[in-house]
């Protein structure tokens, strides 16, 4: 009995031990299937959702430009995805060369948490290594039939606006910013901005995750009567799902949103690839790059190109974060962090209710 | 001897089978889920106990526990009867329909959340005939529970079908034979026998339908305190890098379904134990 | 058991008519069971379908020819290839383990196969970030020896084994739990071995059971979204799946392309009929073979 229970255990044993070294032998051999650089220059761009359309555009200018300037072949990867979960791929070891997020916050993480980027990364490029703007505008239906001329009338009770989810899209977090900043700009305090945001929310039926979600609610559901949205979204929306649809109102004061741009240093250094990425960024500055930006209806940060296309960028007053809000950590932990002006706005909806 | 922790069997391969499922186990579900815990543990107790009753949070389960509850006795209702007409009876386009079943798996969730809310929103297909009689169903906890329904979808079918199958039909015959009316004999001859089938269906439709995240959030509309789902909250404390908060809510998530499926499984257990002990 | 012998010996001819409902219940079955599936699973279906040749057959073909469509339709490929049948060996191994001893401790032991199902696959991501990540326990040494996993095939590998480790399982447990052992345990008494017992008994026995198993498995591992996008990295035309891809082109508001890709999925279901209809014919033939000796 007791030498068939010790040969039943070392048999026990023995299998375990043949099933352990073919699972590790597959767990070694699964990196061989890895990422294999093909191309000897190769650069990836990890950025946000919505800036593929410019991207696709920019990138094959700049493999151009590269080519004719030194004579190298080089491949640009794109990654997108939402701001803030790109940059914790970035964080998790994603080997992103640059990053080009639409969000101040994105980039900072990197450089405070993961000691990727350089903390002077704001300093590295021109304008604050912004190279081109944006700003939230009001999309509204054809002729707007509810008269939606401002901030103002999106608070009215009726009206039923759709923006995406402050807590889980940049887009949703300017726009809520867009909706508070609006009040203070224009002289007001912070007790009326949160009566504002309390009207304003009030009139939000649906908070998809995602800007584009929120589009496809407007446009393809018919949900809503105004549509917050970036201004260099709104051709496209009127490209893909029909021009006659819908009218742009600009308010009379808004957020100017910016799409930060930076070199990973952790990553450029140990692929050798600096010179690059620096470059690539640099690019974005350069005629070629702003003109492509313009194109894309981004507002170009050099006055030049800014000048050019003046026509096509209704001048209304824009205040950014940085100025009116105290950057974006402030704004983020004041607003969207649990517990801030966001989540206290619905508890107060909620308490009114019972 | 001692305290015998398995029965003699004749039968082999016991160390074999065991010890494999328990290593691949280990590797694969327990020690990455051991990563949540640690993550977790950063947290103070107190850190935790707030993170995890905050009334959003509250809110958040009552949706997802009961929408995942409701969605998985629909589908043990009506996936059963699927597997029973699909195993019994014969009509045209059975194959076809039986084949259909699995799709709810394939289609990419996001797909199957954007599909149904263009069906079920004031404008869809469905939706424009249900909004004049009261019901709205898109960007409500209803369109929740209606994506929850249709994931969950082919479990309890899958499960019950084999089994189905292969119930001989002698029993059934048997009970006819004895006296017993068809009622009776699917009483109690088919459904004792199906039981552990459809309870294995619903504990699994069940907890997925509690972790589902891609194709709910298209359509419940994710206003706070009404219709945010778990899984959701747990996105947005990832959006502010609070990994320990986002694991916080996972641990929440997977102990609270972790508890009811074991009970449903003991309780299958206790069942099929007390009828071989008849 | 000798009921069941004596019954067989009987002769059947009466058997259809007493062991089916009245034509009416039947009926009345048939059209609850498809009234539920239309409402839950036809006409999202078909609102698939319906986008997806919105411009036509030549647009829904155009949608398949892009690069990056083909490199995502290659890589889910390549990805369940290799989950499903890892899972399919562990499947089979713990419904043995459960279904043909008892020990302790079995009802946690089923229970734990499930946990998968219960994590929400944004956490499932997670955790191989935390284990894998540049932050994470074992990402700095994975880095310096420039190791990938996360955020390349390995990742997503793992994140699919995670998400469909339970699905043969579940499915096969209680399928063998109901079919009991004496079959096994005749055969190992009668002097065959355990691999011959499993291949020849245990095996044609629960064909059915793991078909569907493998096929659900299947399925979910090439639908699975949220946890493939957190370890994914998302690069176009390299680390981007077919649900990921369906994710991009639908944010570029290119619908038709987006349900035409995830209606490539719908495929599995012929997928499902053929395998079925290969094993239905091998078991007619197997089971005619073995007819004369059932008649003894």
């Amino acid at each position: 009995m007791n030498s068939l229970k010790r040969r039943r255990l070392s048999r026990m044993w023995r299998t375990n031990v043949v099933f352990f070294a073919t699972t590790m032998g597959i767990g070694l051999l699964l990196p061989a299937f890895g990422l294999a650089e093909t191309e000897d220059k190769e650069i990836l761009n990890v950025s946000y959702d919505v800036s593929r359309e410019f991207y696709k555009d920019y990138n094959a200018a700049f493999v151009k430009y590269w080519r004719e300037k030194t004579g190298q072949r080089v491949v640009v990867k794109q990654s997108h995805g939402g701001s803030s979960a790109q940059a914790r791929a970035v964080l998790g070891g994603l080997e992103a060369d640059v990053v080009t997020m639409n969000q101040e916050s994105d980039i900072a993480v990197l450089s405070e948490k993961g000691k990727l980027v350089r903390e002077d990364w704001r300093l590295r490029f021109p304008h604050r290594s912004v190279p081109s703007t944006s700003t939230i505008v009001f999309l509204v239906r054809k002729g707007n039939p509810k008269h939606i001329r401002d901030w103002d009338d999106l608070a009215k009770p009726g009206i039923a606006i759709v923006m995406p989810n402050p807590k889980t899209s940049g887009n949703g977090r300017y726009s809520f910013l867009a909706a508070w900043g609006q009040v203070l700009k224009r002289g007001g305090t912070d007790r009326e901005a949160r009566d504002f945001i309390r009207r304003f929310v009030q009139n939000v039926p649906v908070f998809d995750t995602g800007g584009r979600g929120a589009t496809t609610t407007f446009a393809q559901r018919e949900i809503g009567d105004a549509l917050l949205t970036f201004e260099n979204e709104v051709s496209l929306i009127q490209k893909e799902l029909g021009a006659d649809r819908f009218d742009v109102v600009y308010p009379s004061v808004s957020v100017l949103t910016e799409t930060p741009v930076a070199v990973v240093d952790a990553v450029v250094d140990k692929r050798g690839t600096r010179t690059i990425a620096e470059a690539y960024l640099e690019y974005l500055y350069s005629d070629e790059g702003q003109e492509l930006a313009a194109k894309h209806h981004y507002r170009p940060s050099l006055a030049r190109i800014a000048d050019k296309y003046a026509a096509r960028f209704p001048a209304s007053t824009l205040w950014s974060v940085d100025d009116l809000l105290g950057g974006w950590k402030q704004a983020i932990n004041t607003h969207f962090a649990d517990g801030g002006t966001f989540d206290q706005v619905y508890d107060e909806i909620a308490r009114q209710r019972k | 001897m001692s305290f015998a922790l398995k029965q003699p069997s004749v039968l082999p391969g016991f160390g074999l089978t065991l010890g494999f499922s328990l290593f691949y186990l280990s590797l694969i579900v327990l020690i990455p889920l051991s990563g949540m815990f640690i993550k977790t543990s950063t947290l103070t107790w107190a850190q935790f106990w707030e993170t995890v009753t905050q009334p959003r949070a509250i809110a958040s389960y009552q949706l997802t526990f009961g929408a995942s509850l409701i969605g998985a006795l629909i589908n043990g209702l009506f996936g059963s009867l699927v597997a029973w007409v699909l195993v019994r009876y014969r009509f045209p386009g059975r194959s076809f329909v039986d084949a259909l079943v699995d799709l709810p798996f394939a289609l990419p969730t996001a797909v199957a959340g954007i599909a149904l809310t263009a069906i079920y929103s004031s404008n869809g297909w469905l939706g424009r005939h249900l909004e004049p009689l009261g019901i709205k169903v898109a960007f409500t906890p209803l369109g929740v529970l209606v994506a929850l329904t249709f994931i969950g979808l082919p479990f309890v079918v899958r499960t019950v079908q084999p089994v189905l199958q292969a119930l001989d039909k002698e029993a059934e015959e048997a009970a006819i034979t004895l006296g017993a009316n068809r009622w009776q004999t699917v009483r109690a001859v088919i459904l004792p026998e199906l039981w552990p089938a459809i309870f294995t269906g619903m504990a699994m439709a069940f907890a997925r339908a509690v972790g589902e995240y891609g194709s709910v959030i298209f359509i419940a509309g994710n206003m706070p305190l009404k219709s945010e789902i778990t899984p959701l909250l747990i996105m947005t404390k990832l959006e502010q890098y609070d990994y320990a908060g986002a694991t916080a809510l996972g641990v929440v998530m997977l102990v609270v379904s972790f508890v009811l499926s074991l009970l449903i499984n003991l309780l299958q257990w206790w069942s099929s134990d007390r009828r071989e002990t008849h | 058991m000798p009921a069941d012998i004596a019954l067989r010996a009987k002769g059947t001819t009466w058997k259809v008519s007493l062991t089916t409902e009245h034509p009416l219940v039947r009926w009345g079955f048939i059209a609850l069971a498809l009234g539920y599936l239309t409402l839950f699973l036809f006409i999202p279906l078909v609102a698939v379908f319906a986008e997806a040749l919105k411009n036509g057959l030549s647009g829904y073909v155009v949608s398949f020819m892009d690069e990056d469509a083909l490199a995502a339709i290659r890589l889910t490929l390549l990805a369940a290839s290799l989950a499903v049948p890892l899972n399919t060996a562990f499947g089979i191994a713990i419904a043995w383990a459960v279904s043909k001893f008892e020990f302790v401790g079995k009802q946690v032991l089923i229970t734990i196969i499930d946990i998968p199902l219960a994590v929400s696959p944004v956490i499932a991501g997670l955790i191989y970030v935390l284990l894998f990540g540049l932050q994470g326990w074992l990402g700095p040494w994975l880095s310096e020896h420039d190791i990938k996993i996360i955020f390349a095939l390995p990742g997503i590998v793992l994140a699919t084994l995670f998400v469909t480790v339970p699905f043969v399982a579940r499915e096969l447990i209680p399928f063998m739990q109901s079919q009991g052992r004496e079959e096994e345990e005749a055969a190992i008494t009668l002097g065959a071995s355990g691999w011959q017992t499993f291949i020849r008994v245990t095996l044609p026995n629960i064909k059915w059971s793991l078909l569907y198993g493998v096929i659900l498995c299947n399925a979910r591992a090439m639908g699975e979204f949220g946890a493939v996008s957190v370890v994914s990295g998302h690069i176009r035309g390299l680390t981007n799946t077919m649900p990921l891809h369906v994710e991009i082109l639908y944010n570029e508001y290119n619908a038709v392309a987006a349900f035409a890709v995830a209606s490539l999925l719908t495929l599995l279901a012929i997928v499902t009929l053929a395998a079925k209809s290969i094993v239905e014919h091998k078991y007619v033939s197997v089971e005619a073979a073995e007819e004369p000796l059932k008649t003894h």
